[in-house]
C-alpha cells in the first residue's frame, strides 16, 4: 500500500517554541507551513478521531504558533489599513477581533486574517504559509509612517470546546472576568505568570479562546492548561476535520488568488459602507462581482457514504462538470463524508443532487447549508 | 500456514492455493484512524503489485496492492460496516480479501516475519 499525499520534507523546516513539548507528549510531527507540527498524538487519548471527539465534548489545546502575528502602528494607521483591507474599522471597537481578507488587484484572495483593535494600533493574525508574502504585501502598500512589527517571539495557542471556559477560568486573572468575554471579543489577562492576550474565537465552531503569549512562556502555559482534567493537546489532523465540519474555509485549499470573496461566500467580511465606497485593493473587481453576481459559489456537500471526496475531485450534474472539491473528508461527528466545493451557480442551491468523481466512480452528494455541525459560539445572553 | 510480507506493508497468509491479504500493524499505525475501506469484489482479477483495495484514514486515501496475481474469492464485507477493525485487528479480523494464487513462484522474494520486522526497523 502507499499513502498518496505524503508531505515533501523541506530541509529548512523550522521548529516552533513548543516543538520539544509536542514530541515529549507523543506528537507525530509533520512538516506544515515550513514548521514541524503535530498532526496527531500517539498513545492514550490520541488519534485524529479521538482528538476530534474530545474537542467537541471537552476542550482541546491547539498550538497554532506557526501563524503570523503582526502589530501595525503609526500615524494614520486606521485609514492606511482601510486602504488595503475591505474592513470597516470605524465600527471595530477596542479589543474586538474581526475577520478580513487580503486581496490582490484582481480581487483574488491573498490570505484571510483576523484584525483586532488595540489601543495604539492593530493586531493581525495571518496564516503561517502566507505570512512572509503578507508582510511584503503590507509593506509595499502601507505608507512608510506605518510600522509593521512581526511578533515572532510570540506564540499562539487555541483552547477550544464546551469545557474551554471552565478550564481557562481557573487559571487567568485580569481586569475583567474571563466570563465577560463573548464571541469575537478580547482582553489582556495574566496566565501562568505571563501577560497574554485572549480573544473568544477559534477555528472549530466550538466556544473557545485564542491565546497570544510570549514564546518563552509557551511551555509553562501549555503544561498548565493540559493539567486541567478537561484539556488534552490536539493535532493538525483534528483541527482540519473540526474546521471542515464548522464550514470554515482553509487558505490554500478553499481560498486562493483564483477565488474572489463573493464566490467564496465571504461577502459578510465586506460591509455595506466598504461595498459602496470601495477604496481598498481589489475593490473594482469585488464591486463588479457583487453587482453581476458570482458565477460559482463555495458550498457544502454531504456525501451519503464514508468514502471521502478530496481536494481536486470533479463534481458533475449528469454528464456536465459543474464544480470542483476544495476540501473533503470523513466527518467524525456525522459519521459520513463531507466536502466543500465551488459549484456553478445553477447547481449551487441547497438540496441539489450532484455526483463526485472519485477513483473512477461516482459518489452521490447533496448541496448542504454550512456549517455541517452547528456552531456553539458564546454570544452571551 | 506461512505468512509473508511486502515492502508496501501488506501481509499474505498462504493456505494451499488460496491466500488471505491484509495490511500490517505498522501500516495501520502510520495511517491512523481508518474510516473507510473498499475491498475488491468476488471474481476480480488482481495482478501482483496492482491496485486491489483502498483504505482511507481521516487525512488521506491509500491504495492497497495485491502481493500476488490471482482471482478474488471474497472481500471482507465486515470492513464496510466497521473499518476501524483494520486499526484494532490489522493482522486478524481486519483482513481485506482472499484470493486464489495463480503462480506460487510469485511468493519468492516476499519477506518472512523476521525479514519484515528488520525492514520496518530500518524505516
Amino acid at each position: 500500500m502507499s499513502v498518496t499525499d505524503e508531505t515533501e520534507i523541506a530541509p529548512e523546516t523550522a521548529r516552533l517554541p513548543l516543538d520539544g513539548w509536542h514530541r515529549a507528549r507523543g506528537g507525530r510531527m509533520v512538516e506544515f507551513a515550513g514548521y514541524w507540527m503535530p498532526i496527531q498524538y500517539d498513545g492514550e487519548g490520541g488519534g485524529i478521531v479521538t482528538e476530534h471527539e474530545w474537542t467537541r465534548s471537552q476542550a482541546g489545546l491547539f498550538d497554532v504558533s506557526h501563524m503570523g502575528q503582526l502589530y501595525l502602528s503609526g500615524e494614520g494607521v486606521e485609514s492606511a489599513l482601510e486602504a488595503v483591507l475591505p474592513i470597516d474599522l470605524a465600527t471595530l471597537k477596542h479589543g474586538r477581533p474581526r475577520y478580513s481578507l487580503l486581496l490582490d488587484e484582481a480581487g483574488g484572495v491573498l490570505d484571510d486574517l483576523m484584525v483586532t483593535r488595540w489601543s495604539e494600533g492593530f493586531y493581525l493574525v495571518v496564516n503561517g504559509a502566507t505570512k512572509w508574502d503578507d508582510i511584503a504585501h503590507l509593506r509595499e502598500h502601507l505608507p512608510d509612517e506605518i510600522t509593521i512589527s512581526h511578533m515572532d517571539d510570540t506564540a499562539l495557542l487555541a483552547l477550544q470546546g464546551p469545557q474551554a471556559a471552565t478550564a481557562l477560568e481557573r487559571l487567568v486573572t485580569g481586569d475583567t472576568p474571563l466570563a465577560s468575554l463573548t464571541f469575537m471579543t478580547g482582553a489582556a489577562f495574566t496566565l501562568g505568570g505571563a501577560d497574554v492576550w485572549i480573544s473568544r474565537s477559534g477555528y472549530t465552531g466550538e466556544d473557545g479562546f485564542e491565546i497570544s503569549l510570549p514564546a518563552a512562556a509557551a511551555e509553562t502555559v501549555a503544561t498548565l492548561l493540559c493539567e486541567q482534567p478537561e484539556v488534552r493537546p490536539i493535532g493538525l489532523g483534528a483541527r482540519d476535520s473540526l474546521r471542515l465540519e464548522a464550514g470554515l474555509p482553509l487558505y490554500g485549499h478553499d481560498l486562493s488568488t483564483e477565488t474572489n470573496p463573493v464566490e467564496a461566500d465571504l461577502g459578510f467580511a465586506i460591509n455595506k459602507r466598504r461595498r459602496a465606497e470601495g477604496g481598498f485593493i481589489g475593490a473594482e473587481n469585488v464591486q463588479a462581482v457583487l453587482a453581476a453576481g458570482a458565477e460559482r459559489k463555495r458550498v457544502g456537500l454531504t456525501l451519503t457514504g464514508r468514502a471521502a471526496a478530496r481536494e481536486g475531485a470533479e463534481v458533475f450534474a449528469g454528464q456536465e462538470r459543474v464544480g470542483i472539491v476544495t476540501s473533503g473528508g470523513f466527518s467524525p461527528t456525522l459519521g459520513h463524508a463531507i466536502a466543500m466545493a465551488y459549484i456553478a451557480r445553477p447547481w449551487a442551491d441547497e438540496g441539489t443532487a450532484l455526483e463526485i468523481a472519485v477513483r473512477g466512480k461516482r459518489l452521490t452528494a447533496t448541496v448542504t447549508k454550512m456549517p455541517f455541525v452547528p456552531h456553539k459560539y458564546h454570544r452571551g445572553s | 500456514m506461512a505468512r509473508y510480507f511486502t515492502d508496501e506493508h501488506e501481509w499474505i497468509e498462504i493456505d494451499g492455493d488460496t491466500a488471505t491479504v491484509g495490511i500490517t500493524d505498522y501500516a495501520q499505525s502510520q495511517l491512523g484512524d481508518i474510516v473507510f475501506v473498499e475491498v475488491p469484489d468476488e471474481g476480480a482479477q488482481l495482478t501482483k503489485g496492482g491496485d486491489a483495495a483502498v483504505v482511507e484514514s481521516v487525512k488521506a486515501a491509500s491504495d492497497v496492492y495485491s502481493p500476488v496475481t490471482g482471482t478474488v474469492i471474497e472481500g471482507n464485507q465486515q470492513l464496510e460496516e466497521d473499518p476501524a477493525l483494520v486499526n484494532t485487528a490489522p493482522e486478524g479480523e481486519g483482513w481485506f480479501f482472499k484470493l486464489t494464487i495463480a503462480d506460487a513462484s510469485e511468493l519468492e522474494g516476499l519477506m518472512d516475519e523476521a525479514g519484515y520486522k528488520d525492514f520496518v526497523a530500518g524505516l
